[in-house]
């Protein structure tokens, strides 16, 4: 039976107070401590021997864990190893349980540029042949500051820098930088070039949550990516099954511009869960899903005949 | 084509969770985790901009 339209319209609403409650309360929790933010210093415990599952500068003071795309150029950037099995070990895990899921609900910068996105002005909808090309920027930026640069401009030493870090991330400027540079005065005197370079950054990405929803998210991060790839087969997952009578009402409520049901593991899919409420036939499943497609119809053919006397 | 509907997602599934685990094992192995916890407890000054 299909659902109403205010039946629809209140378990989106519901979902999206969900969802946003989750990711305020993982923000919180994945920056606990709080005190450090009053005397400029970071949290130096053993919580920080493991990489989180999301984009969060280790170097923020509340940071109660590593960035897995700081640590995974860190270790590499040391004398001893070239390529770090620990730390691909641990994205490859959290991509492959649960895919893009940590975007969507755990990510703090992510949640701060949903709130941005909020502000009440006029919003952008990129032509989606731009977007489809924009998107490949993040894993543009993953090859080549990410992976390749620790690796090609090592010194005789064999050790480099974190050039995404050092030239882009945004989140280390908002999240580590300002708080650091507000509290610690002898870091204030440090400031320099790249510092500007990384504020302006930052003042783009700002404008581009506004006016895009997710703006970072889509375009740059190189975390996104990863996790992206592996959103086709993660055992955390989305399937559309054969009753999907293809209204399209799943693509227009996506702000990520998926078309669950032409693609419902797209690598762009941070699984908020909206296209899921919306469907008017519950087409849509998101979980892990082990059916198979026959299993689906045959699941579909059951819902449709109890369906029947109604 | 959709290709949750093949049993060999499942395999390479649980293969590549397999694989994943034994990197992560080999990795604290090889005390990468002590390079990871050097980092994080350090102000990354490249992190913040200031390198």
């Amino acid at each position: 039976m299909e659902k109403s339209k205010k039946q629809k319209a209140n378990s989106l609403t519901k979902q999206r107070r969900k969802r946003s409650l989750v990711q305020a309360l993982g923000a919180l929790i994945i920056n606990g401590n709080w005190k450090s933010f009053l005397d400029g210093t970071i949290y130096k415990g053993n919580l920080k021997h493991v990489c989180l599952p999301v984009l969060n500068c280790y170097s923020c003071p509340g940071a109660l864990g590593a960035c897995p795309i700081g640590s995974l150029q860190a270790v590499p950037n040391s004398a001893q190893f070239n390529f770090s099995y620990y730390v691909v070990g641990l994205i490859a895990l959290f991509g492959i349980t649960m895919g893009r899921w940590f975007c969507g609900w755990l990510c703090p910068f992510g949640w701060i540029q949903e709130l941005l996105h909020k502000i009440p002005i006029k919003k952008v909808n990129p032509k989606k042949k731009i977007h489809q090309k924009a998107i490949w920027l993040k894993y543009v930026l993953l090859i080549i500051f990410v992976i390749a640069f620790p690796l090609l401009t090592q010194d005789r030493f064999g050790m480099s820098y974190p050039a995404f870090c050092k030239f882009i991330c945004p989140a280390g400027t908002m999240e580590a930088g300002i708080p650091l540079l507000i509290a610690n005065p002898a870091l204030r005197q440090l400031v320099g070039l790249i510092f500007s370079w990384k504020v302006l950054l930052l003042l783009i990405t700002v404008i581009g949550s506004i006016l895009i929803f997710r703006f970072f998210c889509k375009y740059a991060c190189p975390l996104g990516a990863i996790y992206g790839m592996f959103n086709k087969i993660s055992f955390y997952h989305m399937q559309c099954s054969a009753n999907c009578i293809e209204c399209k009402r799943c693509a227009r409520v996506c702000k990520m511009q998926v078309e669950p049901y032409k693609t419902p593991n797209s690598p762009e899919c941070i699984r908020c869960g909206e296209c899921i409420e919306v469907c008017p036939v519950n087409a849509l499943k998101l979980g892990f899903i082990h059916k198979t497609n026959h299993d689906l119809q045959e699941t579909t053919k059951a819902t449709k005949l109890d369906e029947k006397p109604e | 084509m959709n290709i949750f509907n093949k049993k060999s997602t499942y395999i390479i599934r649980f293969t590549l969770l397999v694989l994943i685990l034994f990197m992560i094992g080999y990795g604290i192995m090889r005390s990468e985790v002590l390079i990871v916890l050097q980092n994080a407890i350090n102000i990354c000054l490249d992190c913040i901009g200031i390198g």
